[in-house]
Formats: structure tokens, sequence, C-alpha cells
């Protein structure tokens, strides 16, 4: 069949296409070399099994730290409470720890989550769009600091600044217990801390927010507008119930870094026993507990900061999990990946 | 902001609108108010500017209550707020670029900072440089080919782990138990604190060659440990968004399984596994605690990571503001310290800066 150019629709011209590699399809099958059914199956086996096995080996990874920790920890747990720091035994060492990592951890999340949500809105809502994602580059390079960084800007630059800042607290609020004087002079405490901690979460809780708030239906977001909403008023009524469950997973996440932070807390804070105060020199979180002691510890003392490292896993763990757990009840807002 | 003034013809529409130059007219009030203010408690810039905000909201909100009714106030009361948290968030950013910067070029400036080590370097030297005001000796050599083979080794560890578990997860897994358990955990690895991390590598390895081991290797592997689970995620969200179809024409043409997911999906997402594993690579250059306590912290070179101390980057800025050389004389070491960080966030820049364009440039073209 000859083709006339330009005359035939291409839906025409298919068929008699179609019906000349029909029949010459007897002549192409021995052309090129048949494959057998076999050939190459070994590497479809080899390749599975190579992906099988990587994935298997972050199981038994997680499961391999969850066994050496313990295996490791297991000497401080069971010795005698004078032999352990402190001499009243593992968990009497661990609980002021424990109170001034969630202290740290919880000051951050108070400071961190209504700026977050805030410059969020901002990225997602209010900036020009043409900006917005620019903006949203700019906030993710604070989340590209290295934390030793932010340790020395807390320690050089932010904790000098705060010192003025603790004077007025302790001066006009200090009958509060949490601001009782007299403040440090170097301003190296828990606060600071906090405040670098939540520097350090915001990046984390506004990249996560700002993927759900972009998740907004856009028709909620129209229908509250042309019912006459004021921008403000779309947001409460639309972006921000849908947000909800994955704002707060957010924090958790954020939560959980938080508590887990070391460098910033072992450069910033001056530590020492658990206070009330938090403008005083005092306190002291796990993470940094065991990165001040480790390069002298052995023995013992090394159990101990080890069995201290799995109680900050357990306690980080069940965070997370909870965090998962909301996300995936809610897996349209799977926005935390 | 500028969707809020109004149009200039004043028809019902428009009335009960605050004027077009309503929001300038509330600046100018807040700078000079918040300038007067400020100097009522001492004038620096910073109270200034905090001033003048507050001044500024105060005002435009109020003006807005009077003229335009409470839901318009609220509204601009709300715009306010959500500017100045942005403005608020940007505040650290400029101030950590800015000390590190200033700080750091000091440092970076000293001839032989980049070359040398701090190997024969002690108080004495240091003591002398700051008596004398001769040049500060020692620098990071050590630290950056330590950082860069500890890294190095994390990343040989963790990319086929990451990359081949991805892969089992959307190619061979189909959402079964195994698949959804690697997915969960791989979630809570993330969650891991970093030195949690490294404990972990310090542990097994102490169980397996006895304590005190501390290496370069084990670094890496405490490292990856924090670096498997980022690039898991990363190159899984990129095979996941390779178009089915291609699979499809390639198992078409009669060509095995792995050799299409070598040769046709992972081709078509390498832009955005390569973008990801240099984050990856970017979030663990940075980490400190994990290697404090795997490598321990060295003043000589090392280029064996199987053998002695290795010092990086991040170890060397810690130990030289928390333990600085000569104690009694701080200021070399916060000056090698400072000039570290320039370093460090140097190489952090780029990486970061790398695996955007990576991402933007080698896109896959995929023609819909």
């Amino acid at each position: 069949m000859t083709r006339t150019a330009g005359e035939m629709t291409p839906a025409t011209s298919k068929g008699p296409d179609v019906t000349t590699t029909q029949t010459k399809t007897p002549e192409q099958a021995e052309g090129p070399r048949p494959l057998s059914a076999r050939e190459g199956a070994g590497g479809d086996k080899i390749f599975s099994g190579a992906a099988l096995a990587a994935g298997a080996i972050i199981l038994v990874v997680l499961f391999a730290v969850a066994v050496f920790l313990i295996a490791q920890a297991l000497p401080a747990l069971v010795a005698p409470q004078d032999q352990i720091a402190g001499g009243k035994g593992f968990w009497a060492y661990i609980l002021p720890l424990v109170i001034g990592t969630v202290i740290a951890a919880v000051i951050a999340l108070v400071i961190a989550t209504p700026i977050s949500i805030g410059v969020a809105l901002f990225i997602s809502h209010y900036a020009p769009r043409e900006i917005a994602q620019i903006l949203g580059y700019v906030i993710d390079l604070l989340a590209a600091i290295p934390s030793v960084v932010f340790g020395a800007w807390g320690i050089s630059f932010l904790a000098p600044a705060l010192v003025p800042g603790y004077n007025w607290l302790s001066s006009t609020l200090g009958w509060i217990p949490i601001f009782a004087g007299p403040p440090s002079a170097t301003g190296k405490t828990i606060m600071t801390a906090s405040v670098v901690l939540a520097v350090m979460i915001i990046p984390i809780i506004t990249s996560i927010s700002r993927e759900i708030f972009l998740q907004t239906p856009k028709l909620h977001e129209e229908a509250a507008l042309a019912l006459g909403a004021t921008r403000w008023e779309m947001v409460k009524m639309a972006v921000f119930p849908f947000a909800r469950p994955g704002v707060i997973s957010a924090v958790m996440l954020g939560l959980g870094r938080a508590l887990g932070e070391t460098m910033a807390v072992a450069l910033v804070l001056s530590s020492g026993p658990l206070l009330a105060s938090l403008i005083k020199s005092g306190n002291q979180t796990i993470a940094a507990e065991i990165a001040l002691n480790f390069p002298e510890a052995s023995g013992l003392s090394l159990s101990t900061l080890i069995a201290a490292g799995l109680v900050l896993f357990v306690i980080t763990l069940v965070v997370n999990v909870v965090a998962r757990w909301v996300i995936s009840r809610h897996k349209e807002f799977s926005g935390a990946n | 902001m500028a969707s809020i003034t109004t149009t200039a013809r004043r028809s019902a529409l428009t009335r009960n609108r605050l004027p077009r130059y309503a929001i300038w007219a509330a600046v100018v009030v807040g700078l000079v108010l918040g300038a007067a203010l400020s100097t009522l408690v001492g004038f620096n810039p910073f109270g200034w500017g905090v001033f003048a905000a507050i001044v500024f909201t105060a005002v435009y909100v109020a003006w807005s209550g009077v003229v335009e009714g409470s839901r318009k106030a609220k509204d601009k009361l709300a715009t306010c707020l959500v500017v100045g948290a942005f403005l608020v968030a940007l505040l650290p950013l400029i101030s950590v670029i800015w000390t590190v910067l200033v700080e750091g070029t000091k440092g970076l400036a000293t001839p032989g900072f980049l070359t040398t080590s701090m190997n024969g370097v002690s108080g004495i030297q240091d003591n002398e440089s700051a008596s004398d005001g001769t040049k500060v000796l020692g620098g990071i050599y050590h630290s950056l080919l330590g950082t860069l083979l500890i890294t190095l080794w994390a990343t040989i560890i963790s990319v086929p782990i990451g990359l081949l578990t991805s892969v089992y997860l959307v190619e061979y897994g189909n959402g079964n138990r195994l698949s959804r358990g690697i997915t969960f955990f791989v979630d809570v690895m993330t969650g891991i604190p970093s030195i949690v991390a490294g404990l972990f590598a310090a542990a097994l390895f102490a169980t397996i060659f006895g304590p005190g081991t501390k290496t370069g290797f084990v670094a890496a592997v405490a490292l990856s440990v924090l670096m498997i689970p980022v690039v898991v995620r990363s190159s899984e969200e990129m095979l996941r968004i390779v178009p089915n179809e291609l699979r499809e024409a390639s198992y078409a043409l009669g060509v095995r399984k792995w050799r299409t997911i070598l040769k046709v999906v992972i081709p078509t997402a390498i832009s955005g596994i390569a973008s990801g594993v240099t984050l990856a690579i970017a979030r663990v250059i940075g980490e400190t605690a994990p290697i404090l306590v795997t490598a321990g912290f060295a003043t000589k070179i090392n280029t064996n990571v199987f053998a002695d101390w290795m010092s990086s980057l991040p170890t060397f800025i810690y130990t030289q503001i928390l333990n600085p050389t000569s104690p009694s004389n701080p200021d070399p070491s916060l000056q090698r310290a400072w000039g570290a960080a320039l370093v460090l966030i140097i190489c952090v820049m780029i990486l970061n800066l790398v695996a955007r364009l990576v991402a933007r440039f080698f896109a896959p073209k995929t023609g819909r």
C-alpha cells in the first residue's frame, strides 16, 4: 500500500501499518536470536536478593543498636548504688538529667512553635507566589547550619546578649521560681540553651507545616473567601482545621530533635545540679552529659553514660513513634517526608 | 501588603477602608515613636527595630479597627504577626552567618591555616602569639582530612544500602509486611539522636574489638546510621515518581526486571537521588557528637581510618572552644575554631547548592 502524504489522517494511516507489521512477523522471528526464557533470570535473583538484604540490614542494625546499647549499659543498671556517679544509684543519677532534658526541649518548643507556624503560613499563604519558594530555601539554610556552629554562636554571641534580659527578668519577675536570681553573669543558662535549640528546630517544624498548609484544598479556601471572609478568617476556617494533626506531629518531630540535640547544650550550658531557676547556671541534659564526660569515661562510668544514652533513645523513640502514628492516622497529610 | 491598600476611588464599595497611605503613615509613626521609646531605655538598633515594629502594629491595627471594623483589624493583626514571625526567624540566620563570617575570616586568612595541623602546637606557642602578637600557629589540615575521610567512608557504606533498600521498597516490596516494617523503622531511625548513633557504634566496636576502640571507621559507621534513613527516604520518593509507563514499556520489550531497574528506573531518577545523597552528606558532615564519642580528637594528621584517633572539623571546633589549647589565652584557639566553623559552613553551603543545581539541571525531561 502506498501512502499519499498529507491526505490521510493519522487514524486511517494506522490501519495499513498494522497489517504490514502483522504480515512481516514470521520473517522477523528468524532475524534476531530468540531469547530463552531463563536468560537473565540469575541477575533478577541476585538483584532482588541484594535489595532484600539491604532492607534487612536496616532492621538488623536497629535491632543491634538496641542489643549493644543494652549489653553495654547493663553493668550500670545492676551495679551497687554507691558505685554510680552521685552515689545513689543509676535512677537517682539519671532523673535530674531527664528533667533537665525535658525542660530545655519544652521551652524550645514553646518558643519555636508559634514562630514556625507563622513562618510556614507566611511562606504558604502570605508571601507573593514568586518569592515564596526562595523564602523556603532561606529557611532550609537554617537547617543546614551544623549544630556545633549554633553552639559556638550561642556561647559567644547569644549568651552575652541575653544577660541584660536575664537581669531584668530576675529584678521584675524574680518572685516566680523559674526567674529567681541572681542570674548568671555569663548568660550560660538553660534558657540560652533552649533559645539555641528553638532556633535549630524552627526549620524542621516550618518545613513540615508549610507542606501541610499548601495541601489545604483550594476549594475550601476559595469558598471561605467567596463568603466574604478576610484572609485571617479563611486561614482559621479552612487551613487550620485541615492542618491541625499534621502540625501537631511536626511539633512532635521538633520535640524529638530538641530532646536529642547535644552540641548546642554542651557548649552553651554551664552545667550543674537540677535547679528550678532557668536563668542561673545549672541543670544538664542527657545528651550534653554524655558528650562532656564520654572522652574520660571507662569501665562503669562508661556503662553509666551508655545507659543514659539508652534512656534518651527510649524517650525520643516514644516521641517519634507517637508523631509518626499521628501522621499515619491522617495519611493524606503525609508532608513529613 | 499591597493587596490590603485600597483603590483610589471612593465608591460605596470602598468606603470604610483605610486610605492607601495608611501603611506608610503607620511605618513612619512606628519608626519615630520606636526611636523615642528605645532612647528611653538606652538606644540600640535592635531595640529600635523591636519598638518600631510594636508601635507600627498597634497604630495600624487600631486605625483599621476604628475605620474598618474589628474583622479587618484582626486580619491586619494576623498579617503583622505572620510577617513578624518570619522576620524573627531570619534574625538568628543572619546573626549566625554574620558572626561566623566576621570571626572566621581572621582565622582563615592566617597563612598555613588550611595546610598545617595542630601537631606540636601547645599552650606555649599560643601564649607567645597572644603576648607578642605573632601569627597564630596551627591549622585544620588534619581535621579537614579527617572530615573528608570519615564522610567518604560513611557515604560508601550508606549509599549502596540506602539505595538498594529504596529499590526494594518501591520495586519489590509492594507494601508487604517487611516493607512496611522497613518504612516504619527507617522513620524511627530518622529520629535517633546523633549522640545515640555514636554510642551505638562505640558499643558495637567495643564489644567486638575490646573497649576503647576509637578510629575513623567507627565514626563512619556512626554517621551511616544517621545517613541511611535520609538516603532511603529521598531515593524512595524519587523512584516512586518514575512513571509506571516507562517500566511497562521496558517489560513489554522483554527486558528483565533487574535490567529495567538499572537501565530505566534509576537513570530516570538519578538526578533526584544524587541531590538526596548530597543533602545527606551535608547533614552528616556537620555532626559533632557521634564523632566525638567514636573517633576521639587528634592533633596529628592521620590518613588511616582503621587505626588511631582522628580529628574532624566539628570536633575540632568543639574542643578548641571548650578546652582551649592554652587555658590562660583562649583567643588563638577561638580564632582557629571560628576559622574552622567558616570552612565547615562553606562546605555545607556548597553541598546544598550542588544538590539543588543537580536536581534542577539534570532532571529528566519528561515531556509531559
